[in-house]
């Protein structure tokens, strides 16, 4: 549905974008991930259209955006990082110019508009100003916006930001609900938001890809051994000693004391541990309180994968950085 | 050309519930209506007097050619306060963003948006002709020399929004745009000064230029193909070129 063929952007000296290369399936919620600045909404107006790439195309449903532009943004539903809103229409004037824009049939339109609105949660500020309505609100309409002609891709960046808790749960459902008819792509830098509504994610750092992967392989793939945390009444160098000599433990690590209540980390070579350390703690007469795995969040996987980026490379100039300078008017 | 209509469409809509397109047609319709009564005045006070001066009492010279020339200066002061908002403000909300994903071409964009403005450029006329038609119940006008008048007004105003319409597509800034379009427009308008005092084949060139020099012709009812190329070029022109400056700024 999406593929993206090594696109570079350079604003200038700068290369915001490099050689960045992934696809999305018919149907598929990818999930863009990336610290501040990555490139993720540079990317982003590279698969809509809004910028062309200096190197590398994008294609979607098989047609060039940069050369069969009209054919393949009939395709996409798009939410820019701030919601391209009119603050002096209100939403029901400003989602029929929408619509109107996106060539929806005349007679579909009213039907359109209004689902758009029932998805997104806004019939009851349909017939207020924009400028008048929250962030949060703008935030929906921006969404209404980009859904309301049923695209089969839809890009949506940073789709939760300003939204309520609540908002945000129904969003990600919409999202869900969306997939399956709909190529999504997400970008965000929350985490747990991809791994939330996600099935694969693409992270990206300083504009260039570091890991494409499903949430729960990104989070298997960093860890070769299992950790639990442990925490236990009693004599704390005693059970550390208990602990170190089980085995399979691989590492007894205590970490602190709070209320006569010791917490250890614990690295395992398999599940089956878990309970051999259990039997042992309790033998010995001390009150086991809490036994539980650790799983390498996203956070922690996405620090240690960006981590190891090399520095330095930013101003590294890419080969025919000036072949396609425009001549500024 | 459907994305055209949407554009305009939406153009009309903020036209009617945002108080610049308001103001624009209230301060026409104030400084028109000066101009008018005014000569006016004069013109019957002359009348009255049978002719004072010895020249022949005509209508036509004394009220409506002089009427038509200064509602085209009125034109250049109130037009960038029309188009200086046109690109500055999708610029600086972001709706560029939508314009520019959605599946319309960048002409549909900027044909939207001048004829939006055309149409209240149009408006602005229909308070000429109201002036017109107060002279012809009254009086008996050149009426076809008006309505040469007329549409020499609305091709001038129509070249005045094109080159608005480019000058606005360059800056985010609604002020920076509209000062450099007034002032582009009164140096349109005085290119042709230098003609006076001047014989070389530069002061004819940049005379030529000069959009007050066009409109003259068809103030006096004089209708010259040459006078409407003059303006449908710099309307072109404009338009291809704000097509052009959209696509480079990208
Ligand atoms: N028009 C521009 N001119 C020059 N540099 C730009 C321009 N737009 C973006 N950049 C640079 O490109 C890089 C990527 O920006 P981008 O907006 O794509 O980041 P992002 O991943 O969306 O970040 P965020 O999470 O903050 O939204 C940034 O370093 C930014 O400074
Ligand atoms: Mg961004």
């Amino acid at each position: 549905m999406l593929e993206v063929c090594n696109v570079s952007k350079d604003y200038g000296p700068f290369h915001a974008v490099r050689d960045l290369s992934f696809t999305a399936a018919a149907g598929e919620i990818v999930g863009f991930l990336g610290p501040n600045g990555a490139g993720k909404t540079t990317t982003m107006r590279l698969i809509t259209g809004y910028l062309p790439p200096t190197r590398g195309e994008v294609k979607v449903d098989g047609l060039v955006v940069r050369t069969n532009a009209l054919e393949a943004k009939r395709r996409i539903g798009y939410l820019p990082e701030v919601p391209p809103v009119y603050p002096e229409l209100t939403v029901n004037e400003y989602l029929n110019f929408c619509a109107r824009l996106r060539r929806v049939p005349s007679r579909q339109r009213q039907d359109a508009v209004a689902r758009a609105c029932q998805r997104t949660a806004l019939n009851d500020v349909r017939h207020r100003v924009i400028g008048h309505l929250s962030k949060g609100f703008r935030q929906r309409v921006g969404i209404a916006q980009a859904i309301l002609h049923e695209p089969q891709l839809l890009v949506l960046d940073e789709p939760t930001a300003g939204l309520d808790p609540r908002q945000i749960l129904e969003t990600r459902q919409l999202i869900r609900e969306l997939a399956g008819q709909h190529t999504v792509i997400i970008s965000t830098h929350i985490l747990s938001e991809a791994a939330a509504t996600c099935e694969r994610v693409v992270i990206i750092n300083r504009g260039a890809l570091v890991a494409v992967d499903s949430p729960e392989n990104l989070t298997h793939r960093l860890k070769s051994t299992d950790t639990i945390e442990l925490q236990v009444r009693g004599p704390q160098p005693a059970i550390t000693a208990l602990l170190g000599a089980i085995e399979g433990v691989l590492k007894a690590e205590f970490s602190h004391l709070r209320q006569e209540v010791g917490t250890w980390q614990l690295e395992v070579a398999n599940a089956g541990v878990r309970e051999e350390v259990a039997r042992r703690i309790v033998g010995s007469g001390w009150g086991l309180l809490e036994l539980r795995p650790i799983d390498l969040s996203l956070e922690e996987i996405f620090l240690s994968l960006t981590a190891n980026q090399p520095e330095g490379q930013v101003e590294a100039p890419p080969p025919a950085a000036d072949a396609e300078k425009g001549v500024q008017l | 050309m459907s994305g055209m209509f949407a554009v305009m469409r939406k153009e009309w809509k903020t036209y009617l519930i945002t108080p610049a397109a308001y103001v624009v047609v209230a301060l026409f319709a104030f400084v028109s209506a000066f101009f008018f009564y005014n000569m006016l005045a004069v013109f019957v006070m002359q009348s009255l007097n049978g002719g004072f001066g010895g020249g022949n009492l005509n209508v036509d010279v004394q009220v409506l050619q002089p009427l038509m020339f200064d509602i085209g200066i009125t034109l250049l002061f109130l037009l960038p306060m029309v188009t200086m908002r046109q690109y500055a403000e999708e610029a600086n909300s972001g709706t560029m963003e939508l314009l520019k994903t959605a599946p319309i071409r960048r002409m549909d964009v900027i044909l939207g948006k001048f004829f939006a403005a055309l149409g209240l450029l149009i408006v602005l006329l229909i308070i000429t002709g109201f002036y017109v038609g107060v002279v012809a119940h009254y009086g008996a006008p050149d009426l076809r020399a008006a309505a040469i008048s007329l549409l020499g007004l609305l091709l001038l105003g129509g070249a005045f929004l094109a080159i608005g319409l480019l000058i606005s597509s360059f800056t985010k800034s609604q002020v920076v745009a509209g000062v450099i379009t007034f002032v582009l427009f009164l140096v349109l308008w005085i290119a042709d000064w230098p003609v006076a005092y001047s014989s070389g084949t530069a002061a004819h060139v940049i005379g030529y230029l000069s959009v007050t020099s066009h409109l003259q012709n068809f103030t006096q009812g004089i209708l010259d193909l040459k006078d409407v190329i003059f303006y449908l070029s710099l309307i072109v022109a404009g338009l291809f070129l704000t097509a052009r400056r959209m696509e480079l700024a990208e």
